[in-house]
């Protein structure tokens, strides 16, 4: 994918938002950090030139939610930032790749602490394959098929796919 | 942080400093939130095991751990078999046989918390030994500072009163001066350490000469205990000369931090009212406190594997 595909895809996803939701009323876009963030931020700017709507924008550090914590270095990477209480509104979770889904699965719980969502949507640029967990996306801007020891990079000015550095 | 233990600010450098006051951020965002709890440190033990009495620090640490969702034990010698005339190495084995994961030690005596860690499998983080030092809360009277006034490097601090015998002066002029401050002792020599040889630190008598060009004054308490020394006249004496008076805090600069580790003795080392001024930062440390001891905690017991 290059930078075009990637600005069709954040597009496409916004319309799929809007068109599920039947408008943007109490959605919430929420990105994941660290990749997650300029997504959501890109997404936001997407619907804002689709319906003339500024949805909220929060982000989420799922570290301290991990299945992970003691088996391998887990670090949170920024403060969560969560912006309105979620209770009753859509959160779309927003992130770039993915994987085994652990991530989402943390993150879930992690959203679950600010309140009750009517509901929960996922939305993420790559989905690689690989999924560890019964999680599966709302919005796909592309599915990439991976091997599981490849690294997929999401940039402002596309996605690369590479061998995972020794 | 790679290390096992928390005994010294020394320990950490300005890195592990540093990296304790980053992770502290995140716990302040959980303390603030309508549920402040997060499931990282579940299945885990901390146990507390104070040999002094301790209100502020032993509750901190306790809040800490269970919004960490660890499991929280305490321990009180009043209670325990070391009023049966248990030995400390018997007592800190006992527990640890018990799976513990973590250990708050505090004890009248400097070294304790070395000595403990060379017995235990688990994590020691020392809560205070003796007049040694008292890690965590330099580490978040530097947290506050640095919410406060945007960083700790560069200020000049005051430190004031007894000296001598604090614990919180020998780990808070180590963790100030790691991080770039210049730090003033202000004291008369009589609560000053018989010997300053490797303290990066000045030294006055005067603390009217020293407030105004100072970032922060951090009172110390005097302790009321130690007046059988006869290290002071009088306790009024001592207000007079260094105790933080309405008409000194008038003379610190616009944006001056006050600070003590409490508990406090209003009217000695801090005017009553002083000590309410929004420049008086005592009930915000209390509140950084349990955020940095979360960080603390999570850095030794989950952010690497064991």
């Amino acid at each position: 994918m290059d930078a075009e595909d990637l600005r069709r895809a954040v597009t496409r996803i916004a319309h799929e938002i809007v068109e599920r939701n039947h408008g943007l009323d109490g959605v919430v876009l929420v990105g994941l950090q660290t990749g997650g963030v300029p997504l959501a931020r890109r997404l936001a700017d997407a619907l804002a030139r689709v319906e003339g709507v500024d949805v909220p924008v929060g982000t989420v550090d799922a570290s301290f939610y991990r299945d992970d914590i003691g088996l391998r270095p887990v670090m949170p990477t920024a403060v969560t930032d969560i912006p309105v209480d979620l209770t009753g509104r859509v959160v779309v979770l927003v992130d770039d790749v993915l994987f085994t889904g652990r991530t989402v699965r943390a993150a879930l719980d992690a959203l679950n602490d600010y309140g009750r969502p009517r509901a929960v949507q996922l939305a993420v640029m790559v989905d690689r394959g690989h999924r560890e967990l019964p999680i599966r996306p709302d919005y796909v801007g592309k599915n990439l098929p991976t091997r599981r020891d490849e690294v997929v990079d999401v940039r402002d000015d596309g996605v690369d796919v590479g061998e995972k550095r020794r | 942080m790679t290390a096992t233990h928390l005994l010294s600010v020394a320990d950490l450098g300005a890195d592990g400093i540093e990296e304790v006051l980053r992770v502290s951020d995140s716990f302040v965002e959980v303390s603030e939130r309508a549920m402040p709890k997060v499931p990282a440190l579940r299945g885990k033990t901390v146990v507390s095991l104070f040999f002094e009495e301790s209100t502020r620090t032993r509750l901190s640490f306790e809040a800490a751990a269970k919004r960490l969702s660890a499991d929280t034990m305490n321990f009180s010698v009043s209670t325990s078999s070391v009023s049966k005339g248990e030995s400390l190495r018997d007592t800190v084995q006992t527990i640890d046989a018990m799976g513990v994961d973590a250990l708050i030690v505090r004890h009248s005596s400097a070294g304790v918390p070395w000595q403990v860690a060379s017995w235990v499998d688990c994590s020691v983080v020392n809560a205070g030994d003796g007049w040694h030092e008292h890690p965590t809360q330099a580490l978040l009277d530097c947290f506050t500072i640095q919410k406060e006034l945007g960083s700790v490097a560069g200020l000049r601090i005051a430190v004031v009163g007894d000296i001598k015998h604090s614990r919180v002066a020998r780990s808070n002029v180590l963790a100030f001066t790691m991080l770039g401050a210049e730090v003033t002792l202000v004291a008369p020599p009589t609560l000053l350490p018989p010997s300053l040889d490797g303290w990066p630190v000045a030294v006055s008598t005067d603390l009217d000469a020293v407030l105004p060009k100072a970032d922060v004054v951090y009172l110390l308490r005097i302790q009321a205990e130690r007046q059988s020394e006869a290290l002071l006249p009088s306790l009024r004496e001592y207000t007079a000369r260094y105790g933080l008076t309405r008409d000194r805090a008038r003379m610190l600069s616009d944006d001056a931090l006050v600070m003590h580790p409490g508990p406090m003795n209003r009217g000695v080392e801090i005017a009553a009212d002083v000590a309410d001024l929004p420049r008086s930062t005592v009930t915000r440390q209390v509140a950084n406190g349990v955020a940095v001891r979360m960080a603390v905690l999570f850095l030794l017991l989950g952010a690497t594997p064991k």
